[in-house]
């Protein structure tokens, strides 16, 4: 497992990006998702030492901030693979087959919803309409939006992880 | 000089390319309704212009903009800061309208800030864009930073006395954030939940203060009838309606996409000639008009012009204007239990009719979908439609979920009802 349980303390860059992010509103906490979305985009995941840390940061107590940490589906409590893909659900994928194709993932990577690989690349998460319905069915993975996947698009996208293994 | 556009909102976006820079935009007349109105024409003269232009908002209500302008209090009323929110937390399953916008034409998208801030007197904006439209986020981003580096926003603005600030909040996700005041709550570093109205955002908004919230293709629709006038404006649409709309098709049609059409265009010809009809082998059962929660429209209706009136006629709603389109090779029983997933997942679980309703529903058609369904399960079901429908719970997520369920309820029974006497899905 490649996935790292323990998070470091916030180092000085840490801080000081958060400190940026709180001065672009009227109060800390504004800054709140903001600044669990860079932690998370360094460390992967949000580490319960990570929240405390940043919820003192943002002059809140750990309770408040995990009460908004957990009730946004983009931030993560628990430790993520690499490249999270986010598979739409919505009605138009559904329509177009996006039950084939976590049908297609689960046989390829062997992993279903809510699941990471055992390598710890990839993890997989159900997602609302992407917004990009013209394309359905869609997924993102990682930070690339993919449009009118089909199971051969699925596994051209899982290759190159699968050859740098040895 | 551009000549006088019929489709305004899409005459700078080249699909598939970049989008025009501020030096393009700028060549294309863009920023000139800027240049002409800060410090030069009255901010309520401005509310005025875009009232009389009959601008209905285009995130799904269609409430009359300049009316919901002129409940701001005024400044000297209610002096400190001034809020514009843009609500581009586009996530309603089937629309996908904002993305082009944003992608396409950010800097029409500042202008229309610009324009708009100066007009409720705001000195701050934020645009509130969902986390998955990095794209977006990005554009807008380096659109804010041209803007500024022109001296479009910031202090004294050419010249004008008006400061503005624009910022760019990226989401984290969650549906109930496109509610007006759960995106306040988002947006304060808050759960998402709403509020209770009054007191409305245009009084009480962020941080207390006065704040306007609109979604991006109404702001859109600002520089271009503050360029081109009211009447220019109301003169767009047919069938009695006024302006363009983003409208949209998703499912088995052709060439599935967005399309800025005059207001009032009828379904039919957006789906047959603008979407290029059906895939071969596939027949057009229903429609939802513009989003999930809206009721279905069935074929025999498609010729009804895509207005908010005209929907109404029919029992359903314009929403957003981006159908979605159940085919004849869909159950419709599958495609309603899809929508109430959705729902249920999405509920922001503040009040229990909804928390708690919504799953039950999806359970249950879910299980009728997959051949378990009893025969008192439809009395039930329309029975939650009432106990989830209008007045019933906090806000409007569970009645809009129940729009399809109760008109699904209502066209589909003998397809429910054979579900549960065959005890399988048809379709399967
Ligand atoms: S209706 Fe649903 S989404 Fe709206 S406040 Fe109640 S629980 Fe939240
Ligand atoms: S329904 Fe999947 S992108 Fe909209």
């Amino acid at each position: 497992m490649s996935i790292v349980e323990r998070q470091p303390p916030l180092d000085a860059t840490e801080r000081a990006a958060i400190a940026e992010l709180i001065a672009h509103y009227p109060t800390a906490r504004a800054a709140a998702i903001d600044s669990l979305k860079y932690v998370q985009q360094r460390r992967r995941y949000v580490s319960d030492g990570t929240l405390h840390e940043v919820a003192h940061l943002l002059g809140m107590s750990a309770a408040e901030l995990d009460e908004v940490a957990t009730f946004y589906n983009l931030i993560y409590r628990k430790p993520v693979g690499e490249k999270v893909i986010l598979l739409c659900d919505s009605i138009s994928c559904w329509i177009t087959g996006r039950d084939q194709l976590a049908a297609h993932i689960h046989q390829r990577l062997g992993i279903r919803q809510g699941e990471t690989t055992a390598d710890g690349r990839f993890t997989l998460l159900p997602i609302v309409c992407l917004g990009d319905c013209d394309h359905a069915p869609v997924m993102m993975v990682g930070d690339t939006l993919h449009g009118n996947v089909d199971t051969a698009a699925l596994d051209a996208i899982f290759q190159p992880a699968e050859s740098d293994t040895p | 000089m551009s000549a006088i556009p019929r489709l305004p909102l899409t005459r700078n976006i080249r699909r598939g390319a970049a989008p025009f820079s501020r030096a393009e935009y700028e060549q294309a007349d863009g920023y000139l309704a800027v240049r002409d109105t800060l410090g030069k024409v009255e901010p309520a003269s401005l509310i005025a212009l875009i009232a009389a232009s009959g601008l209905g908002g285009c995130g799904g209500g269609g409430f009359p903009t300049g009316r919901k302008w002129q409940l701001m209090p005024g400044k000297d009323q209610r002096p400190g800061p001034r809020y514009l929110l843009i609500n581009a937390d586009e996530m309603e399953p089937g629309t996908f309208k904002d993305r082009l916008l944003l992608e396409g034409d950010p800097h029409q998208m500042i202008e229309g800030i610009i324009l708009s801030a100066y007009a409720l007197q705001a000195d701050h904006a934020y645009i509130f864009v969902r986390g998955e439209y990095l794209t977006a986020i990005e554009r807008l981003n380096h659109a804010i930073a041209e803007a500024e580096a022109a001296g479009l926003i910031g202090e004294n603005i050419l010249g004008s006395g008006f400061d503005l600030s624009v910022q760019v909040h990226g989401g984290a996700g969650r549906y109930i954030c496109g509610e007006e005041t759960a995106l306040l709550n988002s947006l304060e570093g808050r759960r998402a939940i709403p509020r209770s109205k009054p007191p409305f955002p245009q009084v009480n908004g962020l941080w207390g203060c006065p704040t306007i919230v609109n979604n991006v293709e109404t702001i859109c629709n600002v520089p271009h009838i503050v360029r081109y006038g009211a009447d220019w404006y109301r003169g767009l649409g047919v069938n009695g309606a006024l302006g363009t709309k983003i409208y949209g098709v998703s499912g088995r049609v052709r060439n599935p996409g967005t399309f800025e059409l005059p207001m009032g265009t009828p379904m039919r010809d957006m789906i047959e000639d603008h979407a290029g009809g059906m895939k071969d082998g596939y027949r057009l059962t229903a429609v939802l008009p513009g989003g999930a929660s809206t009721a279905f429209l069935m074929a025999e209706n498609l010729d009804v012009p895509m207005t908010f009136a005209d929907m109404a006629k029919h029992g359903t709603r314009l929403g957003t204007g981006t159908a979605i389109v159940l085919d004849d090779k869909t159950c419709p029983v599958g495609f309603i239990a899809n929508l109430q997933q959705f729902f249920a997942r999405e509920s922001c679980g503040w009040c229990a009719p909804c928390r708690d309703g919504l799953p039950w529903v999806e359970r249950t058609l879910k299980s009728i979908e997959a051949g378990e369904g009893r025969a008192t399960d439809l009395d039930l079901l329309l029975e939650m439609t009432g106990n989830l429908g209008p007045g019933r719970t906090f806000c409007a997520l569970a009645p809009g979920a129940m729009a399809s369920l109760q008109s699904g309820l209502q066209y589909f029974g003998p397809v429910f009802e054979q579900h549960i006497a065959t005890k399988a899905c048809p379709w399967t």
